[in-house]
């Protein structure tokens, strides 16, 4: 191994199979390159929460006309998290009187292990990924449900009744919404034919957003709710819970949580645009080979990195937004509204493509008809509920009016007051 | 396919170190002067009355009970989609009545009250 052949190979992003080609075969290889490769995706993966959280702050300041961090590292405040970290690094820990040091401990590490763990299978550019497992969407899933019970942890474990209360509605939430984004990430895999993440990729030349809009937009609403942000961000709201499950956590143990939830965005946003706007994939733009540097995997890396900002631009847009529902409404929403629709949209989608097969509208240059035609029935299904929702509402409407009618006239009636 | 896991079970391993680190870190540089006040358990500023660990409300542990169906059921739909390109006319009509059989589970929860928020 020489250095002037490996910084090409660092450069165009194909450094393992050089480092494979001269390291030979032996299983002590495969070791070093996954320990390697566990600690670049999960470094990057923290690296990433600095930046973000940086950027989160500065784009909520600008949408609430505030200027945001603007003093530490520059005009901009580029170095705020950092100076944040020190911080919460140098403060005292306080364990609360009569807690469950075992599960007060455990929370924060199994919160952030599992927001850390579910990178393993995102495919940053073609051939770069933590693991190809054929389950990959299986395994994103059921990694993402261990953080709930983390979350119960905490709350359990930190001995306050307000704590309590926000595992408890956290264990409400993210149990109801991860049916509707379990049911809604199985149309792709049925439309892709693959549980795998780079399967779900490859298979989209077109966007799966264009075959199922109301499947993706089921998805990111869901993915909002598994995350805990606003308009849902009931585990947490300040107003009502103090600050829910993290009320009794100090310092960096905090921080924890923090930058679990900052890792579970960024990995839900790049789900997302991995499901449904098809991943690394822009144009070929992924498979550019310039004087022998593999230039397309950098390329895709550039063009994930900024479908997934722009999801994250709308989380953050979101969150500036939207007002916070009541937790009633949040699981009707779920339950009622959500979860019925996409199991309408499962139904639509397997006979629809079961008939397009049998029809020979699959693959090649079919493809766009099968497309229209999923996007047409998508439409129908869309206005449908629209409809549905419209003439409830015109009748809830309606009732509410005449109720305040008869109050009204009640109160003609009725005697008037002395005053 | 031994080579994937070895790469999941290596990262369950290591993935413990990186939270851990900085709360080993925290504990070392803070300053560690706990007494009796500042470990109160803080609700809004007046003391806590009572036991934090009680009964709870049921509808939180309904919701997990429906869940519960919903995921398992899911499981069964998930490896159906993956083999979706392979399956034939019969297998197309056994998926459409697994999940009509979700959907009539769903049903019968909104039914019986169970979604309701009490």
């Amino acid at each position: 191994m020489n250095i002037a052949e490996l910084f090409p190979k660092l450069l165009d992003l194909t450094v393992f199979d050089y480092l494979r080609s001269v390291w030979g075969n032996a299983p002590w290889v495969e070791v070093v390159l996954d320990i390697i490769a566990i600690l670049t995706v999960s470094t990057f993966a923290l690296l990433l929460v600095f930046l973000l959280g940086w950027t989160e702050r500065k784009v909520l300041a600008r949408m609430q006309d505030r200027i945001g961090p603007n003093r530490v590292g520059g005009r901009f405040g580029q170095l705020q998290m950092v100076a944040d970290v020190v911080k919460m690094m140098t403060k005292e820990m306080i364990i609360p009187a009569g807690a469950d040091r075992i599960a007060y401990f455990a929370a924060p590490i199994l919160s952030l292990m599992t927001s850390l763990l579910l990178f393993a299978v995102l495919p940053f550019a073609p051939g770069l990924i933590g693991v190809d497992l054929n389950v990959g969407v299986f395994y994103v899933l059921s990694i993402s449900s261990v953080s709930v019970v983390a979350l119960l942890l905490a709350g359990w474990g930190s001995n306050n009744k307000y704590a309590l209360l926000g595992a408890f509605r956290s264990v409400a939430q993210l149990v109801s919404y991860e049916v509707p984004m379990i049911l809604s990430i199985l149309v792709p895999i049925l439309l892709a034919r693959s549980m795998s993440t780079v399967g779900l990729v490859e298979a989209q030349p077109i966007p799966f957003f264009f075959y199922a809009p109301l499947s993706a937009v089921i998805f990111f609403v869901a993915s909002l709710a598994e995350t805990g942000r606003s308009p849902f961000d009931l585990l947490e709201a300040e107003s009502e819970i103090i600050a829910g499950f993290h009320t009794e956590y100090t310092g960096m143990v905090f921080g924890l949580f923090m930058a679990a939830e900052y890792i579970g965005i960024i990995f839900m946003s790049a789900l997302f645009v991995t499901a449904y706007w098809s991943g690394y994939r822009l144009f070929g733009l992924e498979n550019v080979v310039l004087n022998g540097l593999q230039l397309g995997r950098i390329l895709g890396f550039l063009v994930i990195a900024g479908k997934t900002a722009v999801v994250f631009f709308l989380f953050m847009w979101i969150r500036a937004t939207l007002p916070r529902f009541r937790i009633d409404q949040l699981l009707n929403f779920g339950w009622k509204f959500l979860v019925p629709l996409s199991i309408v949209l499962i139904f639509v989608v397997v006979i629809l493509d079961k008939v397009l097969v049998e029809v020979g509208l699959v693959g090649g240059s079919n493809e766009v008809v099968r497309m229209g035609i999923h996007l047409v029935s998508n439409l129908l299904i869309g206005w449908a509920t629209i409809e549905i929702l419209r003439r409830r509402a015109k009748t809830a409407r309606q009732d509410y009016e005449a109720e305040a009618a008869a109050r009204d006239a009640a109160r003609v009636t009725a005697p008037a007051h002395a005053d | 396919m031994f080579a994937e896991w070895q790469f999941i079970a290596l990262f369950v391993l290591l993935a413990p170190i990186l939270p851990g680190a900085p709360i080993i870190i925290n504990r070392l540089l803070g300053p560690h002067k706990p007494n009796y006040i500042k470990q109160q358990t803080y609700e809004c500023g007046i003391e806590t009355v009572g036991d934090t660990w009680v009964q709870f409300k049921v509808q939180y542990y309904i919701y997990a009970l429906v869940f519960v169906i919903f995921d398992i059921e899911a499981v069964f739909l998930f490896p159906i989609a993956a083999a979706f390109g392979q399956l034939g006319v019969f297998a197309i009509g056994a998926t459409v009545l697994f999940v009509f059989l979700l959907a009539d589970g769903l049903a019968y929860a909104w039914s019986r009250g169970v979604l309701e928020w009490v």
